[in-house]
């Protein structure tokens, strides 16, 4: 009754590709920090999106165990991402990252 | 074509399209909104690619955690709509770096991977807790510990400057504050 329950691998990886190219063009594109930060966030689930995939074709645990890995960083990197966007509205009252150019070269 | 190829194409076009508009949207709490979706699709993947622990996971932390952070600091920033405003003037050459990345590697995946089958076995919570508690303990303290500090770091960094002279000492600059400058202030 339950037989194989296959998928093709090439599927998970474009999705984890489509993902992963719109987030560098959310990264690139977007002025406004906190949409720059979701663009981040779009990255980093590509990732998880890949290592899932590969740990289900090797038959291998540790991919999903990195993957949670992922999604702890992710979740410290987005805490202190938005205080830092905080703390530059409260100084600059704007969170264009274009206007924040003041360890800039 | 299985089943589950069926079921991942639906959730896998309903992702990419949302992720799309989440980059392209001119309101920024419809990208908020947008970026939910992707996120339970991506979970949806994981349910169909086995890994249900994950999936649960990801709704809790990133549907249910980290998109409130997102729309808190949405509400507490000020987020002008319109196109000039959230895009800067690179957005086509940002649009071409990311159909360059995208054409590479869905060149790669096809060059790599094309037609490769996965056998889908479900893996068990339980088997997720002994492999992250036998053989990556280590780790999962590391990351515990840089929570923690992420956590502190978050509150220092955000919180509301409280100092004893009062918030006008707290606008000097810092590099025209002279030292010793409270101690000359005193009587």
């Amino acid at each position: 009754m339950m037989g194989a329950a296959t998928i093709h691998l090439p599927l998970l990886l474009f999705f984890g590709a489509v993902l992963f190219s719109c987030g560098v063009y959310g990264v690139l594109a977007r002025r406004n920090a906190v949409l720059v930060l979701m663009s981040i966030e779009l990255m980093l689930n590509a990732v998880n999106v890949n290592l899932v995939a590969f740990s289900a074709r090797l038959h291998e645990i540790t991919g999903q165990i990195f993957a949670l890995f992922v999604i702890t960083v992710a979740a410290g990197e987005i805490g202190i991402g938005l205080a830092i966007v905080i703390l530059i509205y409260r100084n600059r009252e704007s969170i264009n990252v274009d206007d924040v150019n003041l360890m800039k070269w | 074509m299985s089943a589950e190829d069926w079921a991942f194409i639906v959730v896998g076009v309903v992702g990419s399209i949302a992720a799309i508009r989440l980059v392209t949207s001119q309101n920024v709490v419809h990208a908020a909104l947008y970026l939910v979706v992707t996120l339970a699709m991506v979970g949806a993947t994981y349910l169909i690619a086995a890994a249900e622990f994950l999936a649960w996971v990801q709704v809790l932390i990133y549907v249910g955690a980290i998109v409130v952070l997102l729309l808190f600091s949405l509400m507490l920033t000020r987020a002008p709509i319109g196109r000039e405003t959230l895009d800067n003037q690179q957005r086509f050459v940002a649009a071409l770096v990311g159909a360059g990345v995208l054409a590479g590697l869905v060149f790669l995946i096809q060059d790599q991977f094309s037609g490769v089958k996965v056998n889908l076995n479900a893996t068990r919570t339980a088997d997720v807790g002994t492999s992250l508690f036998r053989d990556f303990v280590l780790p999962f303290e590391v990351v515990s510990v840089l929570l923690l500090a992420a956590l502190v770091g978050a509150i220092v960094i955000a919180r509301k400057e409280e100092t004893p002279g009062g918030p006008a000492e707290s606008r000097v600059p810092l590099l025209g504050r002279k030292e010793g400058a409270r101690r000359e202030a005193l009587p």
